[in-house]
């Protein structure tokens, strides 16, 4: 028995019209971020014990703020996403589901636009 | 339409003694969830770097204290494990290493690896 058109079939997209993208997506992030969270350990080890000058000259470097922007973008995305599949599966409840992984969304993009804004002041104070 | 009540159940969590994997498995769910608030502090210490010395004082001093320091090492530990066994996922996803043999062993990889990287990061 087949219950879908072949053209739904070709189109691979499923009843959210998302297809595998979120899976996707959640495993493009993971791979990004095996080799781009040693550099956010690295920073943070020199937040905590480097003085301020020091800091602000790793991290304003281009190669370093290209690395922790790019950490930044692949981490936020990757929490969103990982947290919707954990909401999903313990929130049963249609309303509430909604609104939880909308406002995860909403706070998970505005924490990255602060850090991304913050990487950006420190480049700009070193001029 | 009558209902069978008898239908096999999956396992609860209570009343079932979980494997190893599925320890880990959902070890990775919880440092997931913790990762992400954790996230929360990196935006406080971003910010604090770029409001200047002060600022970067402040935040240096009580990213200092014991307690926070040690909650930062949990945050670390819980990263490498993260990490680790999202390797094993993407592993996974490709179809292979499903055998009961190759779980348990690893497993325990994954958990040396995790703690040899913690350790190698914080001394």
């Amino acid at each position: 028995m087949h219950y879908r058109t072949p053209l739904s079939r070709v189109r691979g997209l499923g009843s959210a019209k998302k297809g595998t993208s979120h899976w996707w997506m959640q495993r493009v992030t993971a791979v990004a971020l095996i080799p781009l969270s040693f550099f956010a350990i690295g920073l943070l080890d020199l937040s905590f014990n480097a003085p301020y000058a020091e800091t602000v000259k790793w991290l304003s470097s281009p190669l370093h703020s290209t690395i922790i922007i790019a950490w930044i973008l692949a981490v936020f995305y990757h929490a969103a996403l990982g947290l919707q599949v954990v909401i999903e599966d313990y929130v049963a409840a249609e309303a509430a589901k909604i609104i939880a992984v909308w406002s995860v969304n909403l706070v998970f993009f505005l924490l990255a636009v602060a850090a991304v804004l913050a990487v950006l002041r420190i480049i700009s104070s070193v001029g | 339409m009558a209902t069978n009540n008898n239908r096999p159940i999956s396992p609860h969590l209570q009343a079932y003694k979980l494997p190893l994997t599925g320890i880990i498995s959902i070890t990775h769910r919880m440092t997931g969830v913790l990762l992400s608030i954790g996230l929360v502090a990196f935006v406080y210490i971003v910010s604090a770097v770029a409001g200047g010395a002060n600022d970067y004082a402040d935040m240096k001093a009580f990213m200092n204290v014991w307690i926070i320091k040690l909650i930062y090492w949990g945050f670390v530990y819980a990263l490498f494990f993260h990490l680790c066994h999202g390797v094993r996922h993407l592993i996974w996803d490709t179809g292979r290493s499903f055998e009961t043999k190759t779980l348990n062993s690893y497993a325990l990889i994954e958990l040396v690896a995790s703690v040899t990287l913690t350790l190698a990061t914080l001394v």
